[in-house]
């Protein structure tokens, strides 16, 4: 067992690969909750102006 | 709930509303037991410590593959049935593939340079995933070109089912050519060539990877429903306007 404590002569490959691999998920997490953020708030403005959709107008 | 009703938008959202918390904290738990099995693994008797590399690449190469493959049966919705939620599954799956599969792509480049003596060659697997690569950024440069969502979504989803050609390519490339790139050695008809100190952190971390795209995939489609919303009710204000 060496953990991460000891990587051997490579330790700068191995680190720079899970390195890389946070830095996309951290990624892609900031995008996907952003993203919902930003349609949520335009939906909000849209709904604030009075636009419904056609289903809302059904179901009121 | 039938299976069949989370296919109606507006009740899939509801669904992921109440599903997304737990499969986030699935993940997480996954992958907190994957690295302490990654940090607990002995080295490898060739590969040394580099081989916790392997922890990483081999999980996004399969899923590099295996979100081609959901987008392709998403497309086949999309152009048998036209129905809107297969479209959004496609077109929400694919920044999640091209991301895996960069990270296949340069985690691969990191392990090959101290192991192989380089970080890249021309072989038949490298080049074929390399090609999976390319074709997920063509189709998002598609996706993202047609202002109509239905038909952009037709166009993506002939171009997918035309490069889901390339998956048979890359799993079989090893064996088809001569490559630098090992055989297979997890998923083989006499059994996994791994040993277990090396495969149960690996089947681990290659669960924790694959919950992640399920709870990113879900999110992203729910983001892609809103958008599709903010979408229709723009063009109706832009109606009554004129």
């Amino acid at each position: 067992m060496t953990g991460f404590t000891n990587l051997g002569p490579h330790a700068a490959f191995i680190v720079a690969a899970y390195a890389a691999a946070l830095a996309v998920i951290i990624s892609l997490i900031a995008w996907v909750l952003a993203d919902h953020a930003a349609q949520r708030r335009l939906l909000a403005d849209l709904e604030a102006r009075g636009v419904s959709r056609r289903s809302d107008k059904e179901a009121a | 709930m039938a299976l069949i009703d989370l296919a109606n938008p507006t009740r899939f959202l509801s669904a992921t509303a109440r599903v997304l918390p737990w499969l986030a904290i699935a993940t997480a738990i996954a992958f907190a037991v994957g690295l302490y099995l990654v940090w607990s693994a002995p080295d490898d008797y060739q590969q040394g410590a580099t081989v916790k590399i392997m922890f990483i690449h081999v999980p996004n190469a399969w899923l590099a593959m295996a979100v081609w493959a959901v987008m392709s049966i998403a497309s086949i919705g999309t152009l048998v049935w036209r129905h809107p939620l297969a479209d959004v599954a496609a077109k929400a799956a694919v920044p999640l593939g091209a991301a895996f599969t960069f990270l296949a792509l340069l985690t691969g480049s990191l392990w090959g340079r101290p192991m192989w003596g380089t970080y890249w060659v021309w072989d038949a697997r490298l080049t074929s995933v390399l090609v999976l690569f390319l074709m997920y950024l063509g189709v998002l440069a598609l996706s993202r070109t047609v202002d109509d969502p239905s038909r952009a979504g037709r166009a993506a989803a002939i171009l997918t089912l035309v490069g889901a050609i390339n998956l048979p390519i890359i799993k079989f490339s090893v064996d088809w050519w001569n490559t630098l790139h090992q055989p297979a050695s997890v998923f083989r008809a006499s059994g996994p060539a791994i040993d277990p100190s090396i495969l149960t952190p690996l089947l681990v971390m290659a669960l924790a990877f694959m919950l992640l795209f399920v709870t990113l995939h879900l999110a992203a489609m729910r983001n892609e429903i809103l958008r599709r919303r903010v979408r229709t009710m723009w063009l109706m204000q832009a109606h009554a306007a004129s």
